[in-house]
């Protein structure tokens, strides 16, 4: 019986026109959101391990009230359970609240192992996962392009610049795991149904015994000064390739000095 | 002044560009003292400004994953209070970043592009949202940390003393909970290394699989090649080319895309890319938006042409 936590976040769609509101926070009301795309790998990993044997994936989230739709999307996949950490003051926090919320979130849960997927696609920092098993002193094994479950004992592949290493740990692990371990499922209809009936927890953070001073904007050990769109690119000269394509390509790449 | 520590990449005992660019950047906050993990002190850490060079010369930081490497940085940190501690934003670097600004409670920034200072104040410019916004921020707790990008300064040199310290430190049985079974390095392309090169010629699911064209086109450049997911996840080029997010971010001098529609995951690679080029056949593909010139044709044809004309020119 393996039991499996999976951080899930909601973040605002790429495709959408992302944006900052008044107090240099991510816009997460104007614009939709959705579980993060490469969450989806981590959601769908948990559940292969869980399927290859026994066992029970519990989805968790920290986020506003739209939050629950990523949890209720991982259901769709497969998982059995959610929790939804929500708070007012958790708004506008750092690395390091997130990760603490979610460490106590974690620990208040049964779990042999716990999944995150390599890095959300708004802020996509990265460091969650790491920062997780720091604070709850477990091994981390992170940036997993493959992941391999036998027993108490988990065997990824990272895929590093320099090199290809294969990583192993035993016991309670936190893992990341990349795009590159393959692709997720979609929800199909019966997964949408049975998802109906699964249960979402809501937290607070008095349930996490953490105070309102350890999180949100006010305690964040970074702040935001200003942010300004990029300059639109202008608009450039598209030629048609009537046989000259390359010789006009290279004119205009002498012209810039690159060749 | 003060210290500033740097961690850093020296893969082989070879210093990279990005952690010399880290050195050059570091002198602006204060005096630079690099950090090493092995047995090799490279000539170039006081060739590019460190004042003292920190050596951890120990097999245990090859072994496990990160966690070691963070608690010894964690341990020196502790030691010199430095002014600031500059990681390279790559994936352990962050992780060790991160940790190491847990355990010293400081704030962390994490892909920085630029560092500039005012007084005693740190600020940091990130580029986020697929590269749409420019942000700029400060650590307001601690001494910073700061993950910085390859190509967010040039690398300047300035002699220093680069007095070697030997650090000695044991790593807790926490720290080595997540063990290395096997590394094998990843062969050389001879091209520039992707986050590096000033010049990127990229393709995408219009090569049909042949990427022949673009890297004749890449070499006769001097240029690193890059592929779209598409690319990649047919096979057709390693994972470790992939531009986008979820794979590099790129910022050249010139960003040269063949066959490659440009979708946003695409753009978050390469769109703070100086010059952008395409060739694609669709004359509405979404790439022909971002462009400084944009050739409508077949990479087939053009790219043979271009390349040929290259070679010509450079005689
Ligand atoms: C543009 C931008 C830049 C930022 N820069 C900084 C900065 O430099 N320093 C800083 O301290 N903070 C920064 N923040 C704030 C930081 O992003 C948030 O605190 C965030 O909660 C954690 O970082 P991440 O989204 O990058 O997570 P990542 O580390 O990229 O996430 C990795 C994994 O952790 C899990 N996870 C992450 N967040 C949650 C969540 N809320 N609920 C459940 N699981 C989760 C997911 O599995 C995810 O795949 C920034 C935010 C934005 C929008
Ligand atoms: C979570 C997530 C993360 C992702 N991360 C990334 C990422 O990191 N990097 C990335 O690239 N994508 C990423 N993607 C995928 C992305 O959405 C696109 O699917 C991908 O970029 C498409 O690759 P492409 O442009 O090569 O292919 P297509 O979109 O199929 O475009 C091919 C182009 O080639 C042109 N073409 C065809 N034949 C020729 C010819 N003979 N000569 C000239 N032009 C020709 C066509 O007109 C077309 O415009 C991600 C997607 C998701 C959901």
């Amino acid at each position: 019986m393996t039991k499996i936590v999976v951080a899930v976040k909601y973040v605002p769609d790429a495709t959408a026109d992302r944006t900052f509101t008044s107090d240099n926070t991510v816009d997460r009301e104007g614009v939709d959101g959705l579980l993060s795309e490469l969450d989806e790998y981590a959601v769908e990993q948990a559940l292969q391990v869980v399927e290859a044997g026994e066992g029970e994936v519990t989805v968790v989230t920290v986020g506003p009230d739209d939050a629950a739709d990523a949890v209720r999307k991982a259901l769709q996949m497969g998982a059995d359970a959610g929790v939804h950490v929500v708070d007012d003051s958790i708004a506008g926090s750092d690395a390091f609240a997130t990760s603490l919320v979610l460490a106590k979130a974690i620990e208040k849960l049964e779990y042999d192992l716990v999944f995150f997927g390599m890095a959300s696609t708004d802020a996509g920092m990265g460091v969650v996962p790491t920062l997780v098993a720091a604070r709850l002193g477990l091994p981390a094994v992170t940036f997993a392009s493959e992941v391999t479950v036998d027993g108490d004992t988990v065997k990824i592949r990272r895929d590093g610049d320099a090199a290809t290493q294969e990583i192993e740990a035993t016991g309670k692990i936190v893992v990341s795991v990349t795009d590159q371990t393959g692709e997720a499922r979609y929800p199909s209809f019966k997964g949408i149904m049975a998802a109906k009936k699964k249960p979402i927890d809501e937290w607070s953070l008095a349930d996490l015994g953490v105070e309102a001073s350890e999180v949100g904007q006010d305690n964040a050990w970074t702040a935001v000064e200003s942010y300004e769109p990029r300059p639109p690119r202008t608009a450039g000269e598209i030629v048609t390739d009537e046989g000259d394509g390359g010789t006009k390509l290279v004119e205009f790449l002498a012209s810039k000095k690159f060749v | 002044m003060s210290e500033v520590l740097v961690l850093i990449d020296a893969p082989e005992g070879k210093v990279t560009k990005p952690s010399l660019e880290l050195l050059t950047l570091a002198r602006r906050i204060g005096e630079p003292s690099a950090v090493v993990f092995g047995s090799e002190v490279p000539s170039q850490l006081a060739e590019y400004g460190a004042e003292k060079v920190y050596q951890l010369d120990d097999a245990v930081y090859g072994e496990y994953l990160v966690a070691p490497k963070a608690e010894a940085l964690t341990q020196l940190v502790a030691d010199k209070s430095p002014a600031a501690l500059l990681v390279p934003a790559t994936t352990e670097g962050k992780e060790i970043g991160a940790r190491v600004a847990l355990a010293t409670e400081s704030g962390l920034i994490t892909d920085a592009v630029d560092v500039t200072v005012a007084g005693d104040t740190v600020t940091t410019t990130q580029s986020v949202f697929a590269g749409n916004f420019t942000v700029d921020a400060k650590v307001t707790q601690g001494a910073p940390v700061i993950a910085v990008k390859p190509n967010s300064t040039s690398p300047e040199a300035a002699s220093a003393a680069g007095t070697v310290e030997a650090v000695s430190f044991d790593v807790t049985d926490a720290g080595k909970g997540a063990k290395i079974t096997s590394s094998k390095p990843k062969e050389a392309s001879g091209r520039p290394e992707l986050t590096e090169a000033a010049i990127v010629v990229s393709g995408g699911r219009g090569t049909g699989g042949d990427f022949s064209e673009v890297e004749a086109l890449a070499d006769s450049l001097g240029a690193a090649v890059g592929a779209s997911r598409a690319a990649v996840d047919s096979g057709w080029y390693p994972h470790s080319f992939q531009v986008g997010q979820t794979g590099k971010v790129v910022s050249p001098q010139l960003y040269v895309a063949n066959g490659i529609s440009g979708a946003i995951q695409h753009r978050a690679g390469m769109q703070t890319s100086k010059t952008i080029v395409a060739v694609n056949k669709d004359e509405e593909a979404p790439i022909f938006e971002l462009v400084d010139f944009g050739v409508v044709g077949d990479l087939k044809t053009v790219l043979p042409q271009a390349t040929e004309a290259i070679v010509a020119r450079k005689g």
